[in-house]
């Protein structure tokens, strides 16, 4: 649905159903030059399972309105002012990756918003790589494959995507070729030079849930591990072969975790 | 692709799509002979019905084999997904009915498959969706033929039987501009000679049952989305971008992203109409796609051996071949097929018709049949049977003359293979005398 967030239009996924902020919402959070799309299978199920979804495309990327947000702080107030411009009083929130860090942030700075949290392929602190960080700038489309090939698991170069006939590896890629020039380099940035992750952590109250990826090339398995292990109530799922895009990877397995952690 | 993990061609061919088998860790695909798939519990079978967890329900749908040969075309040809049909022409059709309703209109290029330009002209219209037909080197008037009513720009690789390679970047630049899809049938050239893809084009298609399965003994066909359509901006297309009640109105292009035509051709079209393909043929079919790199460089490697054969021979008025420099698009070649430029082409016997047939029933090794793409040689005179039921002057249109021979030459030795048609040509130059 479209939204207006801060004066500009912004668009959320809603999972196939008209949304209806009176049932428990589940605010999911992409990350880095993806959108909505990546949460295809996840955000159907808890919008027709009890729930409402929103899966937004945050500002400037997918179908909202840019220009993108230059920190990750800033991602989360915006985040922040789209429910309450869709009226949403408290909600999940479940983010991937540089999104994961929007949705811990939010959950930091804006406790009383956030019911429960879920962080998949996360970590304290996202360090990007130079030479990803130097392709993007000059949206170079090497920055997209290096992404892909990274991002996703070394089982996934082999296919065997859950959705019959889906090639997982070019999906991924044209997913995040729809991205507008810069918005990649911007979203890096933001994700490279966010350092209040470990405080953004301990201060997280609700109960939180970390989904790793055993093989997550881009946020380690036991950078995923210290991230729990600084939140106060946290959860831990470890999906065996998965790597960093594990909700396109392995999307059964992270339902089941999504699904176990918050539906009371 | 510099993705530093990206499997190559060759490796693509033996693994896209597959891992052992869980239960069995057998190593070859294996055939998953079954119509259905047992739920784990009602809450599973109510989400995978729901399209909120992905899986198999019905093999009409999908198949655990099929699917190993969809990720694995889709894999060769750089797109995001395929789905297999029972033949060519059930994948032609899918991806026309997945488009455009009655009222739709297609822009082809003239020289297709036979089968193809049937469709085109003589049944699609029953269902209410016109054609217009362009020669594929007139590159223009393919935006001149494009209505407010297109919805398709469709075209061969190397087009059928004269191997017209059309300008295939320049064509997909006008139906985009026009916000149209441009979809190309690979069938000649396989993702060994041609990605599409990387050329603009939006849908791939194959008739597997040629190079693909390579050894004639599976029909199916093949859909390839490339997955860079945009269909909310071109704003054609409802099928895509408005909520579908056969699916409790689901938006493809919202919640499937780059993969909406290929969900909405599988969720609708092939429940819907059912042309499947066999898990049994998929099999067969993936056998070959495994030594699909390594056949067609052989395939090529002959096939020039024997246009070199042909090319001045006395009983031979002319050879059709895109590599040979009299061939109009042998430029285009260059760029668009630089691997070669495949193992199917034409030349006229000498004589006319009567030497024509005296050559076909003259020669041994190759096979008198309507195939192409086989390991074996085929022979073929268009004129009598792919492109018979068109009238004088749409075979002209198609370059299909009386003359004309189509050869698709296989993996024997091409010492055999020439030997066999020196053997048709003396028998040609034979009745040609006799005339």
């Amino acid at each position: 649905m479209d939204i207006r967030v801060d004066g500009a239009l912004a668009f959320a996924a809603t999972g196939g159903r008209a949304f209806d902020p009176s049932l428990p919402v589940t605010v999911f959070v992409h990350g880095a030059a993806f959108d909505h799309t990546v949460w295809k299978l996840q955000a159907r199920y808890f919008a027709w399972n009890g729930g409402s979804v929103l899966a937004v495309d945050l500002p400037g990327h997918g179908r909202s309105e840019g220009p993108p947000c230059p920190t990750i702080p800033a991602m989360a107030d915006w985040l922040v002012a789209l429910m309450d411009a869709a009226e949403v009083g408290e909600a999940n929130l479940v983010g991937h990756s540089m999104g994961a860090l929007v949705a811990m942030d939010a959950a930091a700075r804006h406790g009383g918003r956030v019911r429960k949290l879920a962080l998949l392929g996360a970590a304290p602190a996202i360090p990007v790589n130079d030479l990803l960080l130097g392709r993007s700038a000059e949206d170079d489309h090497h920055a997209l494959e290096l992404l892909t090939g990274w991002g996703y698991g070394r089982r996934a170069h082999y296919g065997v995507h859950k959705m019959p006939g889906i090639w997982m590896t070019g999906g991924g890629l044209r997913t995040l070729e729809r991205a507008a020039p810069g918005v990649l380099h911007n979203d890096l940035v933001a994700t490279n030079a966010y350092e209040d992750g470990e405080a953004a952590a301990a201060a997280v109250a609700c109960p939180t849930l970390v989904v790793i990826g055993a093989r997550d090339l881009m946020t380690p398995a036991k950078r995923g591990r210290a991230l729990a292990g600084m939140l106060p109530d946290a959860t831990t799922v470890v999906i065996p072969q998965a790597g960093h895009i594990m909700l396109d990877e392995e999307p059964d397995a992270t339902l089941d975790a999504l699904k176990d952690f918050l539906v009371d | 692709m510099a993705d530093p993990l990206a499997f190559k061609r060759d490796t693509l061919s033996l693994h896209a799509g597959q891992k052992p088998d869980p239960t069995t860790g057998a190593r070859a695909v294996p055939i998953y002979q079954t119509t259905s798939y047992v739920f784990d519990d009602t809450e599973q079978a109510a989400s995978l019905f729901n399209l909120e967890r992905a899986g198999h329900i019905y093999t009409r749908i999908s198949n655990p084999t099929v699917a190993v040969l969809e990720e694995r075309v889709a894999a060769l040809e750089g797109g995001v997904g395929a789905v297999c049909t029972a033949s060519g022409q059930a994948g032609l059709h899918l991806a026309v009915a997945t488009l455009m309703d009655a009222g739709g209109h297609i822009v082809s290029s003239a020289s297709i498959y036979g089968g193809s330009h049937n469709l085109f002209t003589h049944t699609l219209p029953r269902f209410g969706i016109e054609t217009t037909f362009v020669h594929p080197r007139d590159t223009e008037g393919f935006r001149t033929a494009i209505r407010p009513e297109t919805r398709l720009v469709f075209g061969e690789t190397l087009g059928n039987p004269g191997l017209e390679i059309m300008d295939m970047p320049a064509v997909a630049a006008i139906a985009h501009e026009a916000g149209i899809p441009l979809m190309i049938d690979s069938t000649f050239a396989t993702p060994c000679l041609c990605r599409p893809i990387e050329h603009g084009c939006d849908i791939v298609m194959h008739s597997a049952t040629k190079f693909l399965g390579g050894h004639g003994v599976a029909i199916g066909g093949v859909i390839v989305d490339a997955g860079k359509f945009d269909w909310e901006a071109s704003g054609k297309f409802p099928t895509l971008t408005e909520p579908y009640l056969g699916y409790h109105g689901i938006d493809f292009a919202e919640e499937f992203g780059p993969a909406a035509f290929i969900a909405r051709a599988r969720a609708e079209g092939l429940r819907d109409f059912g042309a499947c393909m066999s898990p049994t043929n998929a099999f067969h079919i993936l056998q070959g796609v495994e030594s699909l790199p390594v056949r067609m460089a052989r395939h090529v490697e002959n096939a020039r051996k024997i246009v070199a054969f042909l090319d001045g021979h006395d009983a031979v008025t002319w050879v059709s071949y895109p590599e040979l420099p009299s061939h109009p698009d042998h430029e285009r070649a260059k760029t668009l097929l630089p691997q070669g430029s495949g193992a199917i082409f034409c030349f006229g016997v000498k004589g006319g018709r009567e030497a024509g047939r005296a050559f076909i029933e003259a020669v041994e090794l190759l096979s008198h049949l309507a195939n192409v793409g086989d390991a074996k040689s085929l022979v073929i005179h268009p004129a009598s049977t792919t492109h018979q039921q068109m009238d004088a002057a749409a075979l002209e249109a198609a370059g299909v003359g009386e003359d004309m021979v189509r050869l698709s030459i296989g993996l024997e030795d091409p010492e055999d293979l020439i030997a066999d048609l020196e053997r048709g040509l003396r028998a040609a130059a034979r009745a040609a005398k006799g005339r």
